[in-house]
């Protein structure tokens, strides 16, 4: 029972604490008394009875204290008054104050925020189940004839079919494609165009995923034959339907045909990529020769590795399998022969992967920065303090006690620090989230028990770094020297700021390391942003068209007639100059390419082939976009239908597959078909990206029916954006149940596919700007401050007759010294670290010189100005004034 | 600021909870007693009688109680608990044995 009465002891000296030091000081009182009366019993008169007493009873304030330390919870006593005489210290000086708490939640709320987005985006664990044995499967390709390896392309129906077959490592196997489908109006609802996932029926099973609500597909669903079924996601379900379950087994219109709703996912389910709205069954969607053709690269394959089975043994196994697929039709070189995977995680971040590392090491260094701008701001406090420490250690105040003190001065700093900074990262993450809603694993970032773990090990490590760092410099052998400076020290600045300059280098050499790294990024993406992509982008709008399949079959005339009449339609309206149609506009995307021959070619050797990107365009495009046709002409008004016959292909590709020769006459056979169509024409280079060189470009006529979706480019003269509305009025009054999306100007079309870089650059400039500042002021600081210390050496010095220019040369060399020595360390160490960020940069060396002397440049210039006002402020000292100041 | 040396602490602990065993006390009259029985030899010093009491406090081997004292007026009276009692066996046996060992080793000459 002993421990449950010590334990009501320890509950009572909790809540009691204020009360037993009352008793304590009664019980004491009580004693002394009992000793005076007995003194005065023995006769002794009541002074001298009480001096006695208290001399026997000893120091009753002492005693208190003694007895008070056996209590429990005694440490946490010290403790708390250690905060509170923290606190108040802290309070006598809110300028202080308030600027080391800006700028470690400066600090802290970056890194938090960058650790949540790096934690939920790449550390976290899928929400899969067992997600380590889910690889993502690709075709290993090395079929062009002009050279090039396609480690990861995608996996053809057929290979996929195969795969699924024969293989003897994967527990299960599935296709997933990300496709557009044009929801139909309903219940007052604008008809909407949204990403779906096309997906084999065992997907769901395959990632261990079960619907919220419903059911997911079944083998039966998934096949020409059947019924259309559709699973929705929950936000479309919130969103759409109203978040209402009775629409499972009701029918919804997908492009234009009956899918009954069979299940909804549960509302964290993101697959394959955050827009992913819907899925919808791959078998029943896609043809049957896409599914069974093996040259057609269409899919992602996702498989579940067996127990026990390894990365390497299960692609080897698939690789086997595509061989035997190669050989088998060694006519055909677009069959690969042979496989590759990726963890699944791998495969949904790795483009997102190193800039955020980066990111998350720039914050580190601001980081760094905030808490040796606090440990030298706390430094210059421990100076001004020196002679008030000095005395405290020679009354036999404890070292570590005074250590303590000070610690608690940073950690309060750091908790402060960090409690605005969590407030920030929090309104950071948010921003981020909306920002970059498109992003892989976006949906799974969030704040959790690692991030608050997290948060408390920074404000920790922060508030001991600043703490230790700077009571360093409270250096207890010099303690007599500093007793017995007078106060009227003469000279006494220069050698006590020497830990000061030490931290200033330390913070000017990450300065200009970020500073280093903005500077490239923004180079690089300049270069991204001036980068010629081959057309007009200025006064151009683009908008996106899809017309169902149900209503405009292809190849068929009907979305001939349709884009055809729309044409005329929005040629003829007023401020349009020209308009032209195109599967893809520049700056888009690879979106596909098309196996081709030369028929006036010698064949190429076995299991070799020709690709290159393919477009189908109206006539008209090339001069609506601006694309200079070099030689030829366009297509010519024949081009319709079955009599389409003819192509034009871009520069590059009459450089790379006609070297030497005309190409105008030639013919091209498209995979392997019977038909050649002429060259009629070759147009300027277009970029597919910015970002990436022009690739070889075929255009077919979009006349000859087989494409049912387009790009509508429209350019004016000016104000380009003004007909945007005139043209969708034209598209709703031809077919009211048409969506239409992506209504971009080629400006925004471009800004939007750059949006990564920018971003990235964005954030890195302003990080690396945050640093400068902080570095302006550190240097700002300890050059005000070395400037007050030696305010009467440089009146005597002035008084003796030094010239004023002296005097700031003196004290601006004695600034920037520190400022130099960084940028020095600085650069050397960007040299080393930049390249580890040359995969971001476009066509931009990591050891670009003139980004390396505009930082110098810039940083010497700030550098300068910080000193300049506390130099110029003591070069203009009055004498008598400064010698009158103590 | 140091510790009295005259008495050893642990044997403090046992004279008081020993002086306890009889009978529950305050403060002074624990002190009294001790240099009392003592036939005055042992002056136990205030620095370290409270400390100690109230460490024997916390650790559950004596409980106190406020009550009239003698003179009138209240007084923290100290009494030994079940687990206290323990203790002072456990701690007496403890010092005879030391006791023993030393006596064992001075007398021999």
């Amino acid at each position: 029972m002993r421990w449950l009465h010590q334990f009501a002891i320890k509950v009572r000296m909790i809540f009691g604490r204020a009360q037993a030091g009352v008793r304590l000081d009664d019980e004491l009182r009580f004693h002394l008394d009992r000793q005076i009366e007995e003194n005065l019993a023995a006769g002794m008169d009541p002074d001298k009875a009480r001096a006695a007493a208290l001399r026997s009873f000893g120091n009753p304030a002492l005693l208190r204290d003694q007895t008070r330390a056996t209590w429990s919870w005694n440490g946490i006593e010290q403790l708390l008054r250690d905060l509170r005489i923290g606190a108040r210290t802290l309070r006598r000086t809110p300028g202080f104050t308030a600027v080391a708490i800006l700028v470690m939640a400066l600090g802290i709320g970056s890194n938090v925020a960058l650790f949540t987005v790096v934690r939920g985006v790449l550390l976290k664990p899928l929400r899969f189940e067992d997600p380590d044995r889910l690889l993502v499967l690709y075709e290993h390709g090395t079929y062009s004839a002009g050279g090039g390896d396609f480690p990861y392309n995608l996996v053809a129906g057929g290979v996929y079919a195969a795969w699924n077959k024969e293989n003897t490592t994967f527990s299960s196997m599935a296709l997933v494609r990300t496709d557009e489908v044009d929801l139909a109006a309903s219940g007052g609802q604008l008809p909407e165009t949204l990403n779906s996932g096309t997906v084999s029926w065992n997907l769901f099973p395959t990632l261990g995923v079960q619907p919220a609500l419903g059911r997911g597909f079944t083998a039966a669903d998934d096949s020409r034959t059947a019924n259309g079924t559709v699973v929705l996601s929950w936000n479309l379900w919130k969103r759409r339907f109203g978040g209402d379950p009775a629409i499972l087994n009701k029918l919804i219109y997908l492009d234009a045909k009956p899918y009954t709703v069979i299940g909804i996912m549960p509302e964290w389910f993101v697959f394959p990529d955050p827009t992913a709205q819907l899925w919808t069954a791959v078998y029943h969607q896609a043809p049957e020769t896409l599914m069974s053709r093996l040259d057609f690269h269409s899919f992602r394959a996702v498989g579940r590795l067996k127990p026990g089975v390894t990365a390497a043994a299960a692609t080897a196994d698939l690789s086997v399998i595509s061989r035997r697929l190669h050989e088998s039709q060694l006519d055909d070189p677009f069959i690969a022969a042979a496989a590759n995977s990726r963890p699944l995680l791998e495969h949904m971040v790795g483009d997102v992967k190193q800039p955020l590392y980066v990111m998350l090491a720039a914050t580190g260094c601001l980081l760094l920065i905030a808490c040796l701008n606090v440990a030298n701001l706390l430094v210059a406090r421990a100076t001004a303090r020196r002679k008030e420490l000095a005395i405290r250690t020679a009354l036999g105040g404890g070292r570590l006690r005074l250590l303590r003190e000070h610690l608690m001065e940073s950690f309060l700093l750091s908790v402060a620090g960090g409690a605005a900074g969590l407030t920030l990262a929090w309104g950071v993450v948010h921003w981020f989230i909306a920002t970059r809603h498109n992003m892989a694993r976006v949906e799974s970032i969030r704040f959790d028990g690692v991030v608050a773990a997290f948060t408390i090990g920074v404000i920790v490590l922060c508030a001991l770094f600043s703490g230790v760092v700077s009571a360093l410099n409270a250096d207890d052998k010099r303690l007599l020297a500093s007793l017995h400076e007078s106060s009227k020290s003469h000279s006494a600045g220069s050698e006590r700021a020497r830990l000061r300059k030490m931290l200033l280098a330390a913070e000017v050499g990450l300065t200009v390391m970020l500073l280093i790294a903005a500077g490239l990024l923004l180079k690089s993406y300049q270069r991204l942003r001036d980068t010629d992509i081959g057309c007009i982008t200025n006064n151009v709008l683009t908008l996106h068209i899809s017309l169902p399949g149900a209503r405009y079959k292809t190849p068929g005339p009907a979305p001939v007639n349709f884009f055809q009449t729309l044409l005329d339609r929005v040629r003829a309206l007023p401020g349009v100059e020209a308009a032209g149609l195109v599967t893809a506009v520049p700056g888009q995307g690879y979106m596909g390419d098309f196996g081709f021959d030369i028929a006036e070619h010698p064949p190429l050797p076995q299991g070799k082939g020709t690709f290159a990107i393919n477009r189908s365009a109206d006539p008209g495009y090339f001069e609506a976009m601006g694309i200079p046709i070099l030689r030829g002409r366009t297509f010519g008004d024949n081009q319709k239908l079955d009599r389409a016959n003819e192509a034009i292909i871009s520069e590059s590709f009459a450089k790379k597959f006609f070297p030497g020769e005309d190409p105008i006459g030639k013919h091209l056979r498209v995979m392997g078909g019977k038909e050649l169509h002429e060259i009629v024409g070759i147009v300027g280079d277009t970029r597919y990206q910015v970002g990436e060189a022009p690739q070889p470009m075929q255009y077919y006529p979009l006349y000859a029916g087989d494409t049912n979706y387009g790009t509508l480019v429209i350019r004016s003269g000016h104000d380009v954006e003004s007909l945007a509305l005139p043209v969708q009025h034209v598209i709703q009054d031809m077919d009211s149940d048409l969506p239409v999306s992506d209504v971009l100007t080629m400006d925004q079309l471009l800004g939007k596919s750059t949006l990564d870089e920018s971003f990235d650059t964005t954030l890195l400039t302003g990080f690396a700007v945050l640093s400068l500042l902080l570095a302006a002021v550190g240097l700002f600081g300890v050059l005000s401050y070395i400037a007050a210390q030696r305010t009467i050496e440089i009146g005597i010095r002035i008084a003796l007759g030094a010239q004023r220019e002296q005097v700031l040369r003196l004290m601006l060399v004695d600034g920037l010294r520190p400022a130099l020595i960084g940028l020095a360390l600085g650069l050397a160490a960007s040299a080393g670290a930049a390249h580890l960020i040359r995969s971001m940069l476009y066509e931009t060396q990591p050891l670009d010189p003139p980004v390396f002397a505009c930082v110098a440049a810039t940083l010497l210039l700030v550098a300068a100005l910080a000193c300049m006002a506390p130099a110029w402020r003591v070069s203009r000292l009055d004498p008598m004034q400064a010698l009158r100041t103590e | 600021m140091g510790k009295p040396n005259d008495l050893v602490q642990g044997t403090l602990d046992l004279l008081i909870l020993k002086t306890l065993s009889l009978d529950a006390m305050h403060g002074w009259a624990i002190a009294k007693r001790i240099q009392q029985v003592s036939g005055e030899v042992l002056q136990v010093q205030q620095g370290s009688l409270y400390p100690a009491l109230h460490r024997l406090e916390q650790q559950g081997w004596i409980k106190a109680k406020w009550q009239e004292s003698e003179t009138g007026r209240q007084a923290k009276f100290y009494a030994l608990t079940a687990a206290g009692r323990k203790q002072l066996e456990a701690e007496a046996a403890n010092w005879s044995r030391l006791s023993a060992a030393i006596n064992l080793i001075v007398s021999e000459v």
